[in-house]
């Protein structure tokens, strides 16, 4: 176990501090809530515990059991071995966030590895050391922007092509602010110019999604154009695996880039831990929350690594501060800083065109298929919304019997659209497997 | 040392894996989205491998020795927990699969819930927030939720004492809520009479952390909470302490209405370098309707045949979702994992050795260092990491110093009411030996403080650096490794 004390120690111990009974250490504890009986299961040693949580795994389907077309903000891509392994070593996972970095130079010369290849990856000038996941990096673009026109400009357009638990997730933290959310009613089938409408002197922060719920791929350069013009600020929602292929968002001009990493090598672990990311302009770098790691020397003249502009931190400056956060997702950072180095720029652009061609296969043949077609004509990535002849949820039913883990039923998040299916193909779906699906869909239409 | 960056070890051409060609007919690309230039790193998997184990080795870790930061609970990370998180029915499931499928993570997230419930003394929990930073926002808006369904929006005053972590300020004012400190007494509790000035019609609620940050329980922590409730306030607790309370007491019993637990200090997942946490909030009978949605429910029970289907239930007044998907789950069962083996008896253990470990250590160092607020301690205490006659010498050159001895030194600087503190926490994870030496070298430094103060202020020596110009570092702001790094090639 994990209390190594004997029962001379422990005595020995009581001895030295001049106590009789571990129990007298808790006397200032009020006498009649001290020491309750938990009603809680008993403890089991080491060998049932490991059968224990083997019989509870063991219950569920899992994405090896299936084949798995449901994406939705995570996906099934393949990572590396070599990314576990440098996570299990104890070195990095069992520190803690670098605040001595004399003796935490791995971790801060890692998470500087992570905001290079961050800022490369989405061509912004800065990225942090992490945020939560892309709900939460998302919200801290809200804080950011509110912040910058210091209360003054109130409006946080909201795509309704933005993730639906991002958008959930900025109503809980804006709740009762006096910032006002606009934008989610637009026309779903429209393009970025549907926001302009909402774009005027009092809009801090319009915020899009790349590519989009749907899987919609736009170019967003007017639209960022149109956001500068008044003064207000652009950030874009990114799925970096996409940004293996298609043109990076700091292209288009956009202040704020966020985004799930999950799909870097992260486990989809049933929803986490994932990563958020979050990367801007060199001039909000003073405003961004969470930590950094910038490049420094030592007293010995060495180039070393250190947190820095920690004044912004809720450490330093407490009810000041823009942020409470402090633990990030450090370790996840890391995970998807070792898939980024070993997947390197051939890697990137193979597993998104993978991704990009065999979701377009799969597009096509269903589209071809009566009943069915697809719900936009628009350019996608990796994911697509198809119109089905029946209940989206029925259709999943169905699939689940042929051991497919079907699309995602978007009514559950877009009322009317309760016979819409978003399919996800990444580069673990084969050909068969698309074949497969297709067939089984051909085969639901006739029933 | 110096390990090269990744963009100087970049090679053109080299690569790290192989993808198979497409086995679908190629589709036209996107016109004018097609990105024309990719400027990231080009490495072997040795390269990479070996990259990322030499900056490992730069690192202190809980597996090599005491970590005893203050208020972190940094306790040994049980290997199981990283097997148990790792297997596939677990680690391959996609967050949106259908319930009939996850039986065994609904079960045992449920499960979870039911066991903080029990510990921490909660009619509800919710596993969403991701971090204790997080369940205390989380936490804090369901007190002002509360409040408001009342129609008492008058409530916007929120007490924090002047011990407590810096998040609890930060997250009351991004809750919109006025942050008002309250000083604690010549004992370290609450001060009760500044307390009572301030329980009038505007009170939210009072944030404590108990034990504090002092690493003292509250000697009058039921009057306190008492007075709250009876301004019409709410008590939140912040439950970095909960390593000291395992069974000791539960904090909704003591009047406690909201708590954050932290899984990555009390219940032993890894901090990571800096997260992932995972920040469940467990809250009396009266907050239950406003915690996040959803939370794990039982749809339909069971009976001696079928077990129960689980699968997710939105509370009726919620405050809507912190987090996407189902929260840090990795965590859950990871401390699933933990709560199991030590069981009803061995949780109480843990915190009476993490208490007895404390007032050990406590007990060899209070001759040397000044202990400020001179009682039994909980799971840490706090020492002045300064001397009168040995000016000069602050908290940090004694920290530095450790590192010389091979220890990771204590949190300093913190709490802010104790001059050049050293706050120091053991854990129950470390034998009587390792504090024994651990004691030894710090009753060292304080003698070296006397004798040959250079030696700290200079230290360390024997790191992989030495002290950092931390000025420089936000001055030049060099936060990447510059355009377009990968581009170049080693010469």
């Amino acid at each position: 176990m994990f209390i190594p004390h004997t029962v001379e120690e422990r005595e020995a111990m009581l001895d030295a501090i001049g106590v009789e009974r571990m129990e007298d250490l808790f006397d200032v504890v009020p006498a009649k809530y001290r020491f309750p009986k938990l009603n809680l299961p008993e403890a089991l040693t080491d060998m049932e515990a490991m059968l224990e949580m083997r019989n509870i795994a063991a219950v569920n389907e899992t994405t090896q059991d299936l084949i798995c077309f449901l994406g939705a903000g995570a996906y099934n891509h393949y990572s590396p071995p070599a990314v576990d392994s440098i996570l299990r070593r104890g070195e990095f996972y069992t520190a803690y966030t670098p605040y001595q970095p004399e003796i935490s130079q791995g971790t801060l010369q890692a998470i500087f590895d992570y905001q290079s290849l961050i800022t490369s990856l989405t061509d912004m000038d800065v990225s942090n050391a992490s945020h939560y996941d892309g709900a939460t990096a998302v919200a801290e673009a809200v804080s950011l922007a509110y912040a910058n026109f210091r209360g003054k400009r109130t409006k946080v357009v909201l795509s309704p092509g933005l993730h639906p638990h991002y958008r959930q997730v900025v109503h809980t933290y804006n709740h009762g602010t006096p910032i006002q959310i606009v934008g989610e009613n637009v026309d779903l089938q429209a393009g970025p110019e549907a926001f302009l409408p909402f774009v005027d002197q009092d809009t801090a922060l319009v915020i899009v999604q790349y590519p989009d719920f749907f899987g919609r791929v736009y170019d967003f350069s007017s639209l960022a154009n149109e956001v500068h013009a008044v003064g207000a600020m652009l950030a874009i929602s990114v799925n970096p695996i996409a940004l293996g292929l298609l043109t990076p968002p700091g292209q288009f001009g956009a202040d704020i880039v966020v985004g799930e990493g999950q799909p870097l090598g992260i486990p989809l672990s049933y929803g986490g831990p994932y990563l958020g990311i979050f990367a801007t302009k060199q001039e909000f770098v003073r405003k961004m929350a969470g930590r950094l790691v910038g490049e420094t020397v030592d007293n010995r003249g060495q180039r070393a690594y250190v947190l820095t502009l920690t004044a912004r931190e809720q450490h330093i400056r407490r009810e000041k501060a823009t942020s409470n956060i402090c633990t990030n997702q450090g370790l996840i950072a890391l995970a998807s800083t070792v898939y980024m180095s070993l997947l390197g720029k051939q890697g990137l652009r193979e597993v998104a065109d993978l991704c990009y061609h065999k979701a377009h296969y799969a597009a096509k043949s269903i589209a071809d298929l009566p009943g069915y077609s697809l719900w936009s004509k628009a350019p996608f990535f990796n994911e697509f919304a198809v119109r089905c002849p029946l209940p989206a949820a029925q259709i999943n039913e169905h699939l689940l019997e042929h051991d497919i883990l079907g699309g995602y039923d978007l009514g559950q998040a877009y009322p009317g659209m309760e016979n819409d299916l978003l399919i996800a193909v990444t580069e673990m779906n084969s050909r068969d497997d698309i074949d497969l699906l297709v067939d089984v869909l051909a085969e639901v239409s006739h029933d | 040392m110096t390990e090269p960056l990744l963009c100087d070890l970049s090679v053109s051409g080299r690569r790290g894996i192989r993808y198979p060609a497409p086995d679908v007919p190629l589709s036209k690309l996107p016109e004018g989205l097609v990105r024309e230039d990719l400027p990231m790193p080009e490495l072997s998997e040795v390269d990479v491998v070996r990259h990322f184990t030499r900056l490992s080795k730069l690192n202190y870790c809980i597996d090599q020795g005491m970590y005893p930061l203050g208020s972190c609970t940094m306790k040994y990370n049980p290997k199981i927990n990283e097997e148990t998180a790792r297997l596939p029915g677990f680690a391959g499931l996609h967050p949106l699969q259908p319930v009939e499928t996850v039986q065994g993570a609904l079960m045992m997230m449920y499960e979870l819930q039911e066991m903080l419930k029990e510990i921490g003394g909660f009619a509800g929990i919710t596993l969403q927030p991701a971090a204790g930073a997080q369940g205390e926002l989380t936490g804090v808006l369901i007190i002002r939720a509360y409040h408001e369904s009342r129609g008492d929006a008058k409530r916007t005053k929120i007490l924090i004492p002047d011990s407590a972590h810096g998040t609890n300020p930060a997250t009351s004012a991004m809750s919109g809520l006025d942050v008002v400190q309250l000083p604690s007494d010549a004992r370290g509790n609450v001060d009760l009479e500044a307390l009572k000035k301030h329980c009038d019609e505007s009170l939210a609620g009072l944030m404590l952390t108990n034990p504090n940050t002092l690493g003292l329980f509250d000697e009058n922590v039921i009057e306190v909470t008492r007075l709250v409730h009876q301004a019409g306030g709410l008590v939140y607790g912040d439950g970095a302490n909960m390593n000291a309370l395992l069974g000791i007491v539960r904090p909704g019993d003591l009047g406690i209405d909201v708590l954050h637990f932290n899984l990555h200090k009390t219940f032993s997942t890894p901090h990571g370098g800096g997260g992932p946490g995972s920040g469940p909030v467990g809250v009396a009978k009266h907050l239950v309707d406003f915690l996040p949605a959803p939370l794990v429910g039982i749809l339909e029970e069971g009976d001696k045949d079928t077990p129960p289907l689980y699968g997710y239930a939105t509370p009726a007044k919620t405050i809507g979702r912190v987090k996407s998907f189902q929260g840090q789950f990795g965590m859950f069962v990871r401390a699933y994992t933990y709560i199991r083996m030590y069981g009803p008896d061995g949780l109480r253990a843990i915190s009476e050795y993490a208490v007895l470990n404390a007032n050990y250590l406590l007990s060899r160092l209070r001759d040397a260092y000044h202990l400020p607020y001179d009682r039994v301690c909980m799971h840490e205490f706090v020492l002045e990491g300064m001397w009168a006659d040995a000016p000069g010498v602050h908290a940090l050159d004694i920290a530095k110093r450790m590192m010389d001895y091979g220890l990771h030194p204590p949190t300093n600087y913190f709490p802010l009411i104790v001059h050049e503190a050293l706050m120091i926490e053991p854990t129950e994870t470390e034998s009587k030996q390792t504090l024994d030496a651990f004691a030894e070298v710090l009753l060292k430094i304080a003698e070296e403080a006397h004798s040959e103060p250079e030696l700290l202020k200079s230290a360390p020596h024997i790191t992989p650096v030495g002290r950092l110009d931390e000025v420089k570092a936000a001055k030049e702001l060099v936060l990447c490794c510059g355009v377009d790094p990968f581009e170049r090639e080693l010469v």
